[in-house]
């Protein structure tokens, strides 16, 4: 193994054990305090770190000098990695586990105006989907094949980028000032659309796009498809999340009422 | 589906008057059953006939930009339409309001209705793509709105004959 391939897999491994060592040391500090955690949470945010891992892990890495494979990596950095994390409930994890004095300055962060704006889901959707453009409509994208420090930084944004929109979408964690449902299905819709519509543009402009980059036209129509319909596998399971929190949350009231004497159903009639 | 007839959740009696008049339920029912139609019809489209026949291609020359943003958002939509009918279908038969026979009148018009849409719209109106390539096209057309009105018509006929789930007991 030469030192850059071990270097590479050190660095993914570090990449995904860090965050998920931190994670299960809360859980840890929980059960210790007795209360319990989700098993499910902690599975989807280990879940989302073996994603980030698997997507920086020098097998992608080299397939990501292809086309295909590049494709690949973002879908898995920008939206499966994070929708994974974000159901992990980080936020709530780490306010269960900190003292109440500890809890304030992240309490004071969650209630900054500039959050309010920040963990708006169209903020999210420009930022992901926006970056996208930017990264496959300049030549953007073909200086991040020639830089590394460039590179990682695309990295990070998807990450980053994805993460904030699938919380601020169906995030378990408290969000200030979450709009409603409908809201947050529109701009999922907007953003899934324009998602398509990019991935539509680069196939049809196969021989153009991304400029400089050098890639032949067949290699970009068939990362255009991978983008187009992985985008859509990816909203089908940001959408489910959504809607899954909704149903839950909906009963779970609706039992609270039923121990109350009434019936689970006037809920459901009303919230329809 | 005893308790569902009424619109009372399930195990409880009229000595609690229903919270969902029978013909709200159905009438939810229906929707419910036209959402998941649509959606499962697109789907379909999909799944059979750009992934595994390879008929419809992905985008074609003669497909117009208002046909490419409209394809794009329409695609989003319907998966939202999948999963937001899932989850009532869901709720309705945990809530006993689900009237069965209707939601199934329901999908089979969402079924046609989509495949009408897709035939006129998506093939012809906006030309995303056609239904297959280097073949006469006409008899592919026919074919394909056909079984649209057919399902269309099956699925309105079911509608009418379902009506009695709607109506009040006593």
């Amino acid at each position: 193994m030469t030192g850059a391939l071990a270097a590479g897999w050190l660095l993914a491994a570090g990449t995904a054990a860090l965050p998920a060592g931190v994670y299960l040391a809360g859980v840890r500090i929980r059960a210790d305090g007795g209360r319990t955690w989700p098993p499910g949470r902690t599975a989807s945010w280990l879940l989302g770190c073996l994603l980030v891992g698997a997507a920086l892990a020098p097998p992608l890495e080299a397939a990501a000098t292809r086309a295909p494979g590049h494709m690949v990596q973002h879908l898995l950095l920008g939206a499966a990695a994070p929708l994974a994390l974000v159901l992990g409930a980080p936020v709530t994890l780490l306010l269960g586990t900190l003292g109440p004095t500890a809890r304030r300055p992240v309490a004071a962060v969650l209630h900054a105006r500039a959050l309010r704006v920040l963990a708006h889901p169209a903020t999210g959707a420009v930022l992901a989907v926006g970056g996208l453009y930017l990264l496959y409509l300049t030549p953007l994208y073909a200086l991040s094949t020639r830089s590394g420090p460039v590179h990682a930084l695309v990295h990070g944004h998807l990450l980053a980028a994805g993460s904030l929109f699938a919380w601020a979408v169906a995030g378990p964690d408290p969000a200030p000032r979450r709009p409603g449902t409908g809201v947050r299905v529109a701009v999922v819709v907007a953003a899934g659309g324009a998602h398509a519509v990019l991935a539509q543009l680069l196939y049809a402009r196969a021989g153009e796009l991304p400029p400089g980059a050098g890639l032949t036209a067949g290699e970009v129509q068939a990362a255009a498809q991978v983008m187009y319909h992985g985008g859509h596998l990816v909203d089908l399971a940001l959408v489910t999340a959504l809607f899954a929190a909704r149903y839950r949350r909906r009963w779970r009231s609706a039992s609270r009422r039923d121990v109350r004497g009434r019936r689970g159903s006037e809920a459901v009639a009303r919230a329809g | 589906m005893a308790g569902a007839r009424g619109g009372y959740p399930q195990g409880v009696t009229a000595a609690v008057p229903p919270v969902l008049p029978r013909r709200a339920a159905r009438r939810r029912s229906l929707l419910t059953g036209a959402m998941l139609g649509v959606a499962v019809m697109a789907a379909a489209d999909v799944v059979v006939f750009h992934l595994l026949l390879g008929w419809h291609h992905f985008y074609d020359r003669s497909t117009t930009s208002v046909g490419l943003l409209s394809d794009g958002l329409l695609q989003t939509g319907y998966l939202v339409l999948l999963v937001a009918g899932a989850f009532r279908l869901a709720d309705a038969r945990r809530a006993g309001t689900l009237a069965r026979r209707s939601a199934v009148a329901g999908f089979v018009t969402g079924l046609g209705a989509f495949q009408l849409f897709d035939g006129l719209v998506d093939h012809k109106l906006l030309r995303l793509h056609q239904v297959r390539y280097g073949v006469e096209l006409l008899p592919y057309d026919v074919a394909w709105i056909g079984a649209s009105l057919l399902l269309l018509v099956t699925g309105v006929g079911l509608t009418l004959a379902t009506r009695a789930e709607g109506r009040e007991e006593g």
